[in-house]
């Protein structure tokens, strides 16, 4: 498992709102949902909203703010790479974009299994 | 045939231009007069605006149902099972109404919002009505002078938060158990589709007295966190994902509130060998339940996304399900012949092709779809998936995560234990299908099943008085039966001495 403060790739346009939302927000915090609806999709709080379990697992940093991932779901993710992306649309859930009309997606690639 | 668009003249639904919050039963400006724009997914175009709710108006809707819930929480049985009644027939009188706007709103066809959505709201308003008037709270006999008294009451405010994928069907089955025991209600419906709950709000606003029903539209940051985290609700309900289902019960945690929650699932759909022992009608019914991974354009929370399938049979069985499968394309929602409409958002569009992409890079096969669908015309700007067949193995992420869009993943198994272990082999447990002409394998393999809906030899149905609800991931409650009634009620216990002697203690 990895716990990391290595980047979490992200694209620049995902790395642009990330900076805005920071202005506003101030310190962000990632944590990648599961299930139904909306899930599948990294949620953006800011630090501290969420309040982080034993078994979540960091993935490391979107520009010094900390990504997560529940450890059970990590264990059906980990032979992929993910990469933060956003799109626009109106997105439902507590996540900070969504009030911009925009929402985080995660694009994935195959990795090699450790 | 073609219902015409709202806002067009001969429509069914013409859509105010602006929504305001339903507050106190009247139309209520948000404190900070800001609106966000309502799209359809059937064109992509903005329809109607609704309001951009903060903290002071959730405040204001709570005003409201706290002033309302004394009155509503005394009014009798009788009195509250016949405004559910007057809700349900207000509804039907305005059913195609509230069906079309569902199909703008949200982008699913119209046979299905006339055929199901509309058809099972109404009807679960009837159902708690008659749940009601039955209920009754029990009476125990201690010994000889005390008796024990179990009266239900109502917990008295409560909020819910809508998912975006049966607007009014979800919000029914939250409302018509809390209304029922008695408690006010403020309800936020997803921000992607609040417009028929509007529609809705505008008819049940009429029976209900003021303030037992509040609806405030918004953000999740900006308006479902000032409601799930209020001090002054008493049980919040929320469908949706797990991320926000944590943060829901983090709320509720602070105010040592109850939560029902229903997070979603990857269910798996078992079909045994035997299903195409003969060419009849049960081989059209499996195969059918195959299919159904597109009804709703899958964004359902028990869509069957995995299918598991007999490695006696998988070949043909395949062959046979993709060309009955292959009949549901996507079309013009507002055509009653159209079975598989758009999918809710551009967000949720891109999410589904970003794991149709990784599908294909784990090495899955396509059998069918795989695509965008560009429907041209009108339609070219609305968000259409083509159903998706993909071939694989069960560790594979198209098979492990819900992608809330047409598409399923398949995968054989050998023998039934082989099936078990894969069909739990997931996170979830919210639905599942079994297929098979043996009642004895039925069910086993229901039993073994890890999930709270089996649905053996069907698929996709949801009537009033089954449970519905999750094991494992999949959330905390039953909906859609009359235990849900419990979730939204206290048990007051009356411990009576009849005896006029002292008790002896002191």
């Amino acid at each position: 498992m990895p716990e990391t403060q290595d980047p979490v790739p992200a694209t620049e346009a995902a790395l642009a709102l990330v900076r805005r939302l920071a202005a506003v927000h101030g310190p962000l915090m990632f944590h990648l949902s599961g299930g139904c609806c909306d899930g599948s999709a990294p949620m953006c709080f800011a630090a501290g909203e969420f309040k982080l379990g034993e078994r979540d697992v960091k993935l490391g940093e979107v520009d010094g703010h900390g990504f997560w991932i529940g450890g059970e779901q990590w264990a059906r993710w980990s032979h992929t790479s993910i990469t933060l992306d956003v799109v626009p649309g109106r997105g439902a859930s507590f996540s900070l974009e969504i009030p911009e009309g925009v929402r985080f997606v995660i694009r994935s690639a195959v990795c090699a299994r450790p | 045939m073609r219902y015409a668009k709202p806002n067009t003249p001969g429509s069914k639904v013409q859509y105010r231009t602006r929504y305001d919050n339903f507050i106190g039963g009247e139309y209520v400006r948000p404190k900070l007069e800001r609106y966000f724009e309502n799209i359809s997914p059937v064109n992509g175009k903005p329809f109607c605006e609704v309001a951009r709710s903060s903290a002071e108006d959730v405040e204001r809707a709570l005003d409201a149902a706290h002033g309302a819930k004394v009155a509503w929480g005394k009014t009798s049985v009788a009195d509250r099972s016949a405004a559910l009644l007057k809700i349900a027939d207000a509804m039907e009188a305005n059913l195609e109404m509230l069906a079309v706007s569902e199909t703008w709103d949200n982008g699913k066809p119209v046979r299905e919002t006339l055929a199901a959505d509309l058809p099972l709201a109404i009807d679960h308003f009837r159902y708690f009505a008659g749940c009601l008037r039955a209920e009754e709270g029990s009476m125990a006999e201690l010994d000889a002078n005390t008796v024990s008294y179990h009266l239900k009451e109502p917990l008295g405010v409560v909020g819910q938060i809508i998912p975006w994928n049966f607007p009014l069907l979800m919000a029914a089955w939250k409302l018509a158990p809390a209304l029922a025991a008695g408690n006010c209600v403020v309800l936020k419906p997803a921000e992607q589709t609040p417009a028929t709950i509007m529609l809705f709000a505008e008819l049940a606003g009429k029976i209900l007295p003021p303030g037992v029903l509040n609806v405030v539209n918004g953000f999740g940051i900006e308006a479902g966190k000032p409601l799930a985290s209020n001090r002054r609700i008493s049980k919040v309900a929320f469908t949706g994902e797990t991320t926000t289902g944590r943060l829901i019960m983090q709320y509720a945690s602070e105010n040592l509130i109850p939560v029902t929650l229903e997070l979603g699932g990857k269910s798996p759909n078992i079909f045994f060998a035997d299903v195409l022992a003969q060419d009849d009608d049960f081989r059209q019914k499996a195969l059918e339940g195959f299919g159904m991974f597109a009804l709703n354009q899958g964004e359902v929370c028990t869509c069957p996304s995995r299918a598991l399938v007999d490695k006696k049979i998988y070949g043909q069985f395949l062959e046979l399900a993709v060309m009955r499968a292959a009949a549901s394309k996507p079309g013009d929602p507002l055509d009653t012949d159209t079975r598989v409409g758009a999918q809710a958002s551009n967000d949720q569009l891109e999410k589904i092709l970003s794991y149709i992409d990784i599908g294909k890079q784990e090495g899955a096969r396509v059998r069918m779809g795989g695509e965008r669908v560009n429907l041209g015309g009108d339609l070219a700007g609305g968000y259409y998936v083509a159903p998706t067949v993909f071939e694989g193995h069960n560790k594979m992420r198209v098979f492990q995560e819900e992608i809330f869009g047409p598409v399923v993943s398949v995968a054989s198994f050998d023998g039934f234990d082989d099936a078990i272990a894969q069909a739990n082999d997931t996170l979830y447990g919210l639905g599942a299908g079994v297929w098979t002409r043996d009642f004895h394998t039925a069910f086993r393999a229901g039993r073994a099943i890890q999930a709270g809906r089996v649905w053996t030899n069907c698929y996709h149905l949801y009537p009033a008085h089954a449970a519905f609800g999750g094991y494992k991931q999949s959330g905390i409650g039953r909906e859609t039966h009359k235990m849900m009634l419990d979730h939204y009620q206290q048990t007051k216990n009356l411990l009576v001495s009849y005896d006029p002697k002292p008790m002896g203690f002191f």
